[in-house]
């Protein structure tokens, strides 16, 4: 064990990869299958549609998969997310076909995912019903009421204006260059200055209390890394109708978990619950609240995700979300959350999301079909996760 | 009985790490006797029955153990299984969803190529079971018998493998008086059998009932061994050999400034969470006074912990009754959470299943109890966390690179700290430490004795559980016996001695 001085605060770049090397790995990976599709398709995979159609095709997984890492976390599991994901889809389009508008569809359809957890959280928190066989019974559950709100056939939209929520972009006749649209360089841009600032300001705070600080090489490396990802991202979307609309969703979707998580007590509950349940409730955390809050965040962000695919497909189908279950949970492992709970993130499982969302759509480019893709997949959360426990081990965290 | 040894055990050394468990221990068991073994917790009667049944394999320990005259090397239970050695633990190793005569067979059972005679094995049950005196079908499922009978069905699994040695350990711990007798008589009887047994208890009056020689164990050392027959051994002479070490100045100074009774507890009585007719506390009553330090004292099982947990917002146990007091008036605490904040702390003796999350790091887990306070509008003020954290890792002298590391790579001694942290933070008044300084050195320990000694100056009123009797007399103003569920008395700081407590627990 290292002495107690305070003496050297700043820790050395080897010390601070070495800490961080699971969550940089993870951002790792997934350039590196980026880019080993690029090369692959000839670049077609980078192209300012592509970029955009990655965000779109995987949205409604994304937004599943950020609240299924706060279900693994507390060591359970939700296998009902698809099938609440149709039915709320079709409670969706039901309620926007009345007319009342897009913004208000949101609002109900999210409240009735989150009625939905209710249900599901009582049982699972307080009846102490093992989540896998309620979710279980919920998948089926689901996709029966599915079934009978929409007799089993899908439901069209009024209007156009429902599926801008997945497939619109949002840009400005004002900023118009010839094709190109200014708009995401000028979000990009506020972005960006948002992000860094934020950076040198909490190191500026840990360096004044005295904490171990990362050195100002990694603290530029990890900003240059930030703004160029942002500034592709910008690039991207600038030349391809403006920042979609969806991107916008899911950026304040992880904005909020990621904040809850990370800073606010019911975020630290969800964590302590995970790590040792037991302990937590001798602590004088109320566990069973805490559980049953969690499946009401997934239940809401389901029905968010149920809307959006309707979105996507510009109308509710009754068969709608089959295995997204299974994606999102794929995703939050890939991302680097542990089987027996404590450990994960909202961004990891955003990028474990893009991971596999990004090998769909490269091997779809390449034009090899789903039976491909499936074995492909299956074979990278294997190894992903093994990865991840083998670092794990090594660092003496298993 | 002969005057051959069926076992002899010389001068046998086993350390763990940090730890001598047994320290150059010797003694014989001659074939067809019942031979008692007595100490106190941790004298080193487990690890010493784990060498003799391969639980500890050889190499691991030095000296030998000669079974039937020859030398042993077991490395395995198994090994030992084969010379005709059996234990049976304190915790019943029966599959509860199998039937009786499953498990009797259950991992010796004969096979032909591999396939099993389940008529000829449920025939074979009926003999065994008879001479264990269990009359019930060898069809039931043994999850839906009491412990008496599961433990009878271990000793008929015991018989069925042909043993010779039988070790029991603490094997009347969760019966009562009847079942204890019954057994105690079926042991007795397996004797004449011609049976030898090794009764590891810290009932002294069954182990002078049926032991015909009885050896004594302290701080890993065999101590001395009697012979019923031809001594006159009485509960005494056990008892002062037992507690016989000297005291020195391990503990603080203290000047103690006592109160009036802040925190009462009336006719509390605990229900067992599985079997919910049996009281595992029975009409337990004390009070606690301002400044003071209780000593809660009693052999494991005694009901200690239960009680205590059972308080602490219902924590342990099916359900409870009783009343407790603060300041006089009536007071409920339906979760850890409500105790918590009505000013009661609770840290648990199991540190890292429940007290610890292993995985988090230190500040995490001091703050875990006191986030609210933390908090504003439900948002961790990062600040105040840190400064909270760095304060107990200064005053309590937390040894640790910093407080982002993680606990799981903390010595006990320190984890302790963390523990003793996290409910100090939330500023109870009552302060339940139960076992505070089990499996952490001795400096350590000194460390927390400072720590609780301070909190009693400050006016806070401390309940410590501990198995230690030194720490109990060295620490305690007043000191409650426990024992089978009950207390059994109180001493004052002037008149308790060990020999005292343990009279009274074993009374």
């Amino acid at each position: 064990m290292a002495d107690n001085s305070l003496t050297s605060n700043t820790m050395s770049f080897g010390q601070l990869l070495k800490k961080n090397v699971r969550s940089y790995s993870m951002f790792i990976m997934l350039t590196l299958i980026f880019v080993v599709f690029a090369v692959l398709t000839g670049g077609i995979n980078f192209s300012p549609r592509n970029v955009s159609n990655i965000f779109m095709q995987n949205s409604y997984i994304l937004i599943l998969a950020s609240g299924m890492v706060l279900v693994i976390i507390i060591g359970n599991i939700d296998l009902s997310v698809g099938s609440i994901a149709a039915f709320t889809g079709a409670i969706a389009a039901m309620v926007y076909n009345t007319g009342i508008g897009l913004i208000p569809t949101i609002i109900v359809t999210m409240m009735v995912g989150a009625v939905i957890g209710v249900w599901q959280g009582f049982w699972i928190a307080f009846m102490g019903v093992p989540s896998f066989i309620v979710t279980l019974s919920g998948m089926l559950l689901f996709r029966g009421l599915t079934y009978v709100i929409t007799n089993v056939s899908p439901i069209s939209l009024r209007d156009e204006g429902f599926s801008k929520i997945t497939s619109g972009f949002l840009n400005s006749e004002a900023l118009m260059a010839g094709d190109v649209s200014l708009l995401p360089w000028v979000v990009g841009a506020v972005l960006a200055v948002i992000l860094v600032g934020m950076s040198i300001q909490a190191r500026e705070k840990r360096r004044r209390k005295g904490f171990v600080i990362a050195p100002v090489s990694a603290l530029i490396l990890r900003n240059v890394f930030v703004v160029a990802l942002i500034a592709i991202l910008s690039w991207k979307f600038a030349n391809f109708r403006g920042v979609p609309i969806v991107g916008v969703v899911l950026a304040i979707v992880v904005t909020i978990l990621t904040f809850v998580t990370n800073r606010t007590v019911f975020g630290r509950y969800v964590y302590a619950v995970g790590g040792n349940k037991r302990s937590a409730k001798l602590s004088g955390i109320n566990t069973e609240l805490v559980e049953f809050f969690v499946f009401v965040v997934m239940g809401s962000l389901a029905g968010l995700a149920g809307l959006v695919f309707a979105g996507y497909m510009n109308s509710a189908l009754p068969q709608a979300g089959q295995l997204f279950e299974l994606d999102a949970i794929a995703s939050v492992f890939i991302g680097g959350a542990s089987m027996s709970g404590g450990i994960g993130t909202v961004i990891g499982a955003i990028v474990g999301g893009l991971v596999m969302g990004v090998i769909n759509n490269g091997m779809s480019l390449m034009n090899i079909g789903a039976d491909w893709q499936y074995v492909v997949k299956s074979l990278v959360l294997l190894l992903a996760v093994f990865y991840d426990i083998y670092t794990r081990r090594k660092a003496g965290l298993a | 009985m002969s005057n051959e040894n069926i076992l002899e055990v010389q001068h046998v050394t086993k350390e763990f790490p940090g730890v001598r468990a047994l320290d150059d221990v010797s003694f014989q068991i001659r074939t067809g006797e019942i031979h008692g073994i007595c100490g106190e917790n941790g004298a080193g009667k487990s690890t010493l029955m784990g060498v003799i049944s391969g639980v500890h394999p050889i190499g691991s320990y030095e000296g030998t153990v000669l079974v039937h005259g020859q030398e042993a090397h077991f490395r395995s239970v198994r090994d030992s299984e084969k010379v005709g050695l059996a234990i049976m633990h304190q915790e019943l190793a029966l599959s509860p969803y199998l039937s009786i005569y499953e498990n009797m067979f259950l991992g010796h059972a004969k096979t032909t190529l591999g396939i099993l005679d389940w008529d000829d094995l449920l025939e074979q049950s009926r003999g065994y079971l008879k001479r264990v005196g269990l009359t019930d079908p060898p069809e039931t499922i043994v999850s839906k018998m009491g412990v008496g009978k599961q433990q009878l069905v271990e000793i008929a699994r015991a018989l069925s493998k042909q043993t010779k040695l039988l070790i029991l350990d603490e094997p009347t711990a969760s019966l009562n008086d009847e079942e204890s007798e019954q057994l105690l008589d079926l042991i007795m009887e397996l004797k004449n059998e011609g049976l030898t047994c090794i009764l590891i208890s810290h009932k002294l009056n069954e182990v002078l009932r049926v032991a015909d020689r009885i050896t004594v164990m302290r701080d890993g050392k065999s101590i001395r061994t009697y012979d019923a027959h031809t001594e006159d051994v009485t509960r005494s002479m056990l008892i002062k050999d037992m507690v016989g070490r000297e005291m020195n100045a391990l503990y603080p100074e203290k000047t103690p400034n006592i109160g009036d009774p802040v925190f009462e507890v009336k006719n509390w009585s605990v229900y067992h969470p599985e079997y919910h007719d049996k009281k595992v506390v029975d009409d337990a009553s004390f009070f606690v006074r301002r400044g003071e330090i209780l000593g809660f004292c009693g052999p494991m099982g005694a009901g200690r912990t239960e009680l205590m947990m059972s308080i602490f917002g219902k924590s342990y146990g099916s359900r409870s009754e009783g009343t407790a007091y603060l300041h006089g008036e009536e007071i409920h605490f339906a979760s850890p959470h409500d105790a918590i904040k009505k000013g009661v702390g609770y840290v648990s003796e199991d540190r890292k299943s429940l007290g610890l999350i292993l995985i988090q790091d230190v500040k995490t887990n001091i703050s875990n109890s006191s986030l609210p306070m933390l908090s504003r509008w439900g948002v961790v003020d990062d600040d105040r966390e840190i400064q909270a954290a760095e304060h107990y890792r200064r005053s309590l002298n937390i040894k640790t690179p910093s407080i982002t590391q993680l606990v799981r790579n903390l010595s006990g001694g320190n984890q302790q700290k963390v523990v003793l942290s996290r409910s100090l933070l939330a500023e109870p008044e009552i302060f339940i430490v139960d076992e505070p300084t089990r499996g952490i050195d001795v400096g350590a320990k000194y460390e927390i004795y400072t720590i609780l000694n301070d909190l009693a100056a400050q006016g806070k009123s401390i309940v410590m559980i501990t198995s230690e009797l030194p720490e109990a007399i060295g620490m305690a103003d007043r000191i409650y016996v426990m024992n089978e569920g009950k207390i059994k008395g109180v001493l004052d700081r002037g008149e308790a001695t060990q020999e005292g407590i343990m009279h009274m627990a074993l009374s």
